[in-house]
């Protein structure tokens, strides 16, 4: 039964001053879905990079067994050319090329130094058949979103004739219909004898598919899970990664809400360089103060969009509507106006929109309401230090000093830090876009505590999720909104994963 | 309490920034070899100072540009420009100097304002808006001298860059005003480094060991103090000298502790995040390049007055000199990183390069390669660096 494909051993990974991996062991049975879990930070992605030639031999210890014989590979293209395709979080596709184009990128299809474009677009029709999308190999990928683009990159890999896939962190950017497709895909590759490797924080989606957990916490391995053995449950994968029993996954909350802080009225929104095209309809929602009200809905319903065109119009055009604080009718034209308005909005993307990647920790909280350590344009650095670690110690931002770049922090202490910026700005309305994605489950705990906080000083809370539980687990109230239109509302009580999921693509038929 | 920084983690902590002022040291120090000691002659000092003072303020508004993600092709041409309007109006038409200066300024803030509208409110990449500045300001350039050049200017024009301030106090041979205005640059930086210092232990940051502290204070000191002998034994306190030393604190500060640097560091560090924190980004590139049209208009009366004319193709490739200072200067090629004092020592890198090599009868063929190589080097350099620290993660 033993035949293991892959075998790690002892892998130990420094970096000046941290070891990031420490005699780590991994062994991947022929033909199986491992998962791999672990808080952020703890090393997952480093193992990852180990084994695909990213960090070359002799930068590690250890050694790596590829079908029972050492191997040693010195750069990416040694360990592809053994059958091993890492596709990274971040997808690395040309957005301008077509999708074929991409599929063969740096693997032409040539005949006679020239690219025989019949067979190559012949070859992609074939291995998108393979992967499930139904997508003319000539479209360019940057037409195809996100869910589509991931399933070009296993095609990709496909076309590499893959023998170990790995995959980081594949549905954090998809929404339930594109994950569950992207699982049966890979259940299907496992029957044609492709052996996977998995990170991912989703822990249902390794319940579901996992044959074989390996646990990782502060770059060592914890344990393997077997995951057909009883008692393997997503809470025991919890108590691995995190060290403790966390019982609940989300914090207890009573709610003490107040009066009705924000009010949007007939909100419509067209799409920036499509006019014709309504991205938001006529939305109309609110939220009242100590309120933490969730907005679901799946990719593409609008929710960024809603939440983007409200901050400031940094998002689409033709954008009418009325919004209301505390009763009274304000414009948000510019970001500044509605900061000054007391608006907050943490973006999605915490790296593209949300942080200076090359500034210090102190900087990025300062950056949304300088003047409040400056005088005359004058900037107090020693005041803004004192702020700054003040944050960091009531956060518990994981960083030595708020000197630390925010680039070199771990998801979650970076979200933190976006927070912090926001919180600084004394805001009374809080629009958390995807606050927990790509964190791990010990950091998601800490940010649901301090949005129950935030909740109970009476701020209004607005959170976007993709993760129904997560909204469920923290929400008072949850909008669903499809294809640009608010589709309902329930309270906590009322709300299930199925009845908010029925709502959430409720009218889709209809608008198309 | 108060934490204190040891030497060894002062000097790896700041590598990226100390490299290039132990390269400026390195540099000075071979070319001192190389010409017998020339190079830090007196008179060979000032002329250091005169020669490259323009490109040192140019680059001093190009620091600022890149910083912000942006690139400044134009400002040769508006160099022209700004010191031919003033030749214009001091030599053609009689008026004093103050006026042609006044003028200068003005045409080149004028200059900054249509270049910062196309940048900030249409939204036309900086390269492609300054590459045509670069040519519609030359043409200018030629309009309003009528394809000629124009000289001399009067006494006191000259003077901005060629005038020197001495003799007010006397001493035989060596200038004591010269030496009195160094001695007080130096207390004034004593004391606003110790009331920084202070400061900070208020704030219970982390500071140098005091020793280490003093060391730093000594050094400043005597570096300072012994350029300022060398002026003082040749012909005194160039007045341009004293320009570029008030441009380079008020800079120096607007970049470190104003919100408006504060923002251009945001802006060129991650754009879309600073718009979503609701930094004005428009209104901060309009000022940015207002500014770079001022300081090239301060840099067009430096320059004419040094040669005492005004011709149509004056200043051409001086903003090649102004960005590469500023690369040199350790600022990254895509915004967000940099520091003006960086730029100025870049400035001065090459300044004594050329100057070195000149003396040393090097041909300008040869200087033009070695320049483009040290401009690259640095570069690549600066990236190595990037990237062993990217690797530390």
């Amino acid at each position: 039964m033993a035949d293991p494909i892959l075998e790690m051993q002892s892998i130990t990974k420094t970096f000046p001053g941290v070891k990031a991996l420490q005699d780590v062991s991994l062994s991947v049975e022929r033909g199986e879905i491992h998962a791999i879990c672990g808080e952020n930070g703890a090393g997952k992605s480093t193992l990852m990079k180990v084994l695909s030639g990213v960090y070359p031999h002799g930068d590690y210890e250890g050694t790596i067994l590829l079908d029972g014989k050492e191997v040693q590979f010195g750069s990416i293209n040694d360990s592809e050319a053994q059958g091993i395709i890492i596709i990274h979080q971040e997808l690395a596709l040309v957005p301008y090329l077509s999708v074929a184009e991409n599929i063969f990128l740096g693997n032409e299809r040539v005949k006679r130094g020239v690219i025989d474009w019949n067979q190559a677009n012949a070859d992609a029709a074939a291995l998108l058949a393979r992967v499930g999308l139904d997508e003319l190999p000539v479209t360019p990928v940057g037409q195809l979103g996100v869910g589509k683009q991931q399933l070009v990159e296993i095609a990709k890999a496909l076309s590499k004739e893959v023998r170990l896939l790995i995959l980081d962190e594949p549905t954090a950017a998809l929404n339930d219909n594109d994950s569950e497709h992207l699982l049966g895909l890979l259940r299907q590759l496992q029957q044609q004898g492709i052996t996977c490797i998995m990170i991912s924080h989703k822990l249902n989606e390794i319940a579901e598919i996992a044959d074989n957990t390996t646990i990782i916490r502060d770059g060592r391995t914890i344990e393997t899970l077997d995951m057909k053995a009883d008692g393997v449950t997503q809470e025991r994968i919890i108590r691995g990664m995190v060290g403790r029993d966390l019982g609940h996954r989300f914090p207890p909350h009573e709610p003490n809400i107040g009066d009705e802080v924000l009010r949007i009225e007939d909100w419509t929104v067209h799409h920036p360089t499509q006019p014709e095209r309504i991205v938001v309809d006529g939305a109309s929602l609110n939220v009242r103060a100590g309120e933490i009200v969730g907005l679901a809905g799946l990719m593409g319903a609008g929710r960024t969009e809603l939440a983007m065109s409200l901050f400031g119009r940094t998002y689409g055009r033709n954008i009418t509507g009325r919004v209301y604080l505390r009763g009274e009718e304000i414009k948000t034209r510019t970001v500044a106006e509605a900061i000054d308005h007391g608006i907050a909005y943490a973006t999605e993307d915490r790296k593209k929109y949300g942080l200076n990647l090359i500034e210090d920790i102190r900087n990025n909280i300062s950056a949304a309401n300088l003047k409040k350590v400056s005088r005359l344009g004058w900037v107090n650095a020693n005041e803004e230090t004192k702020v700054a670690e003040s944050f960091r110690a009531s956060m518990n931002i994981k960083a030595p000093t708020v000197a630390a770049l925010a680039g070199k922090l771990s998801g979650g202490n970076q979200q933190k830090v976006v927070l912090s910026k926001w919180l600084f700005t004394d805001p009374e309305v809080l629009i958390l876009d995807e606050p927990t994605r790509g964190i791990d489950v010990g950091a998601k705990y800490e940010i649901y505590t301090l949005i129950n906080k935030l909740a109970e000083q009476g701020k209004a809370v607005l959170v976007i999720s993709s993760e129904l539980p997560e909204l469920l687990g923290i929400c008072n109230r949850i909008y669903t909104l499809s294809a640009g239109r608010i589709t309902g509302v329930l309270p906590r009580e009322q709300a299930t994963q199925e009845n908010l999921m029925q709502l959430m693509t409720k009218e889709r038929d209809q608008v198309r | 309490m108060t934490a204190v920084a040891g030497f060894k983690d002062l000097f790896t902590r700041n590598l990226r920034q100390s490299g290039i002022f132990i390269a400026f040291v390195a540099i000075v120090g071979l070319f001192t070899i190389l010409t017998d000691g020339t190079l830090l002659s007196p008179g060979n000092v000032t002329n250091i100072v005169l020669q490259y003072s323009y490109i040192l303020i140019l680059a001093i508004g190009m620091l600022i540009v890149i910083v912000g993600g942006h690139i400044d092709l134009s400002v040769g041409s508006v160099v022209a420009l700004t010191g031919a309007v003033s030749a214009v109006i001091v030599i053609k038409n009689g008026q004093p100097w103050w006026v042609g200066v006044l003028a200068a300024l003005a045409v080149g803030l004028v200059v900054g304002c249509w270049q910062g509208f196309w940048v900030a409110y249409v939204g036309i990449p900086a390269f492609i808006v300054t590459l045509a500045g670069m040519l519609l300001f030359r043409g200018m350039t030629y309009q309003v001298l009528d394809n000629v050049s124009l000289s001399p200017f009067p006494a006191e024009y000259q003077k901005i860059a060629g005038g020197f301030l001495n003799g007010f106090l006397g001493g035989q041979g060596i200038d004591v005003f010269t030496l009195v205005i160094a001695a007080v640059a130096v207390v004034g930086y004593v004391v606003s480094q110790f009331r920084t210092r202070a400061g900070r232990i208020k704030y219970q940051q982390v500071v140098e060991s005091m020793p280490i502290f003093i060391t730093k204070l000594v050094l400043v000191a005597l570096v300072v103090m012994a350029f300022a002998y060398q002026l003082a034994r040749s012909r005194g306190l160039p007045i341009v000298l004293i320009i570029l030393g008030v441009l380079i604190m008020v800079y120096v500060v607007v970049t470190t502790k104003t919100v408006f640097g504060r923002h251009v560091y945001a802006i060129g560090g991650n754009l879309s995040a600073a718009q979503l924190s609701g930094v004005k980004v428009q209104k901060v590139n309009f000022w940015i390049f207002v500014n770079m049209g001022f300081l090239a208009a301060v840099a067009g009366a430096v320059y004419s007055s040094r040669s005492n004319s005004a011709q149509p193709g004056a200043g051409n490739m001086f903003e090649l000199d102004a960005i590469a200072a500023c690369f040199i200067g350790g600022a990254s090629t895509t915004g967000g990183v940099g520091r003006v004092t960086g730029a100025v020592v870049g400035g001065l890198i090459m300044g004594v390069m050329s100057n070195g090599m000149q003396l040393m009868g090097i041909d300008q063929s040869v200087q033009q390669m070695v320049k483009g190589l040290v401009l690259l080097l640095a570069v690549a350099f600066d990236i190595y660096n990037k990237r062993r620290a990217g690797a530390a993660r």
